[in-house]
């Protein structure tokens, strides 16, 4: 039997994409030429889906650092800390952001992906139950099965479904509720402050993903649970070094006093190479950039607001009422979305394509996903590049109707 | 709320009927994503209404267990019945 049957359906749905003429997996970016520029097809393309969002993968401060370390500590750990020993840029990076985001303990992951294996499998075991929110990343529905836990699933953002829920359990073992700061694909956030009612009237532990918030949200760019200010509420917290520090890599972060220990228990950290000294070098320049220069959280703001109104001032139908970095616009099909996708990539920007099931609901959507980096006139011309492939494109299926 | 098994069936059936695109005839032995080829999150969303429906909660660790609809309704069944004892 041949192993890869089972992946018939991809195969078919790639040959429909195919058909209509359009390359979905095979897009390449020849030459990056910024945090908000590549060579696309030989064309120059502006980048509106990079999760990019201070635009600081060009800084010259983040670059320096990377070449010094790469030049003075090599190419690579070769091992993980466990076995190989921990460089002192690791401890310096995890000190640095320990301070950044005002926890006691910071214990890094050599990707976002990793970091959520490893903190909820650290966290929870199969004596405990998880609560995840409805729409919650990959990466956490796959820690939480690599845990072992009970695992119940609550509708997105709802505190009232996760209280009736906390109410129904037995309230056996340890109980452990997983949010994120921004969700990935609509790019909503979920109200913090119900969900800490919540965990007023039932014992459990909150931790959030901040994945797409650090940097983002909050006075001091520490995500969600700052920008409420109810960073003491919040038990742990999980984040990324791919998006807004620009690098790769990812971390847990909490004050528990026996955090530490997680290290020698989670598989995830344990048995993986840690981050290369050039990653770990850039990532902690990053977190001094973005916390010496606030000013690149008010002009993601400000961008992102633009798009906002842009976007729905040209009638597309957004995913989010608030602004966030994250703008997903919905399409109602998966052909009328593919093709469009392509037209806009041709025209000149990049944004991501998101189908099912990798978004909530069934929808298709192009996603974008805004830079402090960008300009106003990319913000406009990436308006304006939506106004002629996707509004004119849904008004002739209206007119057709 | 009644709830033996035929009623479960009829329940579970109903709630189904948005995901059966090709209104293929809902049997207890349909199985429920390989029959209406509807992917692991049209499923986890459905079991969100079954959930709400009996007032109970169905683990996500559960699911690989259950192919049919009849293996459904006897889960359900099951829990149902604990709660009332
Ligand atoms: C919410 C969330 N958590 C975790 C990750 C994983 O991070 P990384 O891509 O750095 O591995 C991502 C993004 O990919 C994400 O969106």
């Amino acid at each position: 039997m041949d192993l890869l049957e089972k992946h018939k359906g991809l195969a078919e749905r790639h040959a429909l994409m195919q058909a209509l003429g359009v390359e979905t997996i095979g897009v390449t970016m020849e030459k990056i030429l910024s945090p908000t520029r590549a060579l696309i097809n030989g064309r120059e393309t502006i980048l509106a889906g990079t999760n990019n969002y201070m635009g600081i993968t060009f800084d010259p401060s983040c670059i320096e650092a990377g070449r010094r370390a790469l030049a003075e500590q090599g190419t690579g750990t070769t091992g993980s800390r466990i076995a190989n020993g921990t460089y002192a840029l690791h401890r310096e990076l995890e000190n640095e952001l320990s301070r950044f985001l005002n926890r006691d303990h910071v214990i890094t992951f050599s990707t976002g992906y990793q970091a959520n294996l490893g903190m909820l499998a650290g966290l929870a075991g199969p004596q405990d139950t998880i609560f995840l929110d409805a729409d919650s990343h990959a990466s956490i529905y796959d820690g939480c099965t690599l845990s072992g836990a009970r695992l119940i699933r609550f509708r997105h953002n709802s505190a009232a479904d996760l209280e009736k829920r906390l109410a129904r359990h037995d309230g056996e073992g340890g109980r452990l509720v997983v949010l994120e700061g921004i969700y990935s694909m609509f790019g909503d956030r979920p109200p913090l402050d119900e969900f800490v009612d919540v965990k007023r009237r039932h014992d459990f532990a909150l931790l959030v993903d901040e994945a797409h918030s650090t940097g983002v949200l909050g006075e001091h760019g520490r995500g969600l649970a700052d920008e409420a200010g109810l960073e003491d509420e919040v038990d742990f917290i999980i984040g990324t070094f791919s998006k807004s520090f620009g690098a790769i890599g990812g971390f847990g972060a909490s004050n528990h006093p026996d955090f530490e220990f997680i290290r020698y228990a989670t598989r995830a950290y344990m048995f993986t190479a840690s981050p290369s000294p050039a990653s770990i070098a850039t990532t902690l320049q990053a977190v001094r950039v973005l916390d010496a220069r606030p000013e690149l959280r008010d002009s993601l703001r400000r961008n992102s607001a633009r798009l906002h109104t842009g976007l729905r001032d040209i009638g597309l139908e957004l995913c989010c009422d608030e602004v966030s970095p994250v703008i997903a616009v919905r399409v109602r099909d998966e052909p009328s979305t593919v093709i469009m996708w392509d037209a806009l990539l041709k025209a000149g920007v990049y944004v991501n394509l998101a189908l099912p099931p990798g978004t909530p609901n069934n929808t298709c959507l192009l996603r974008c996903s805004v830079s402090a980096a960008h300009s106003e006139q990319d913000i406009d011309t990436i308006i304006s590049l939506f106004a002629k492939v996707v509004a004119g494109a849904a008004g002739d299926a209206a007119a057709s109707a | 709320m009644s709830a033996e098994p035929d009623d479960i069936f009829r329940d579970i059936c109903a709630l189904l009927q948005p995901l059966n695109k090709e209104g293929i005839e809902l049997t207890r032995e349909t199985r429920i994503s390989a029959d209406l080829n509807v992917d692991s999150m049209a499923i986890m969303d459905f079991i969100m209404e079954v959930e709400d429906r009996y007032d109970i909660d169905i683990p996500l660790n559960d699911l690989s267990d259950i192919y049919s609809i009849d293996q459904l309704v006897h889960y359900v069944h099951g829990l149902v019945s604990r709660k009332k004892a």
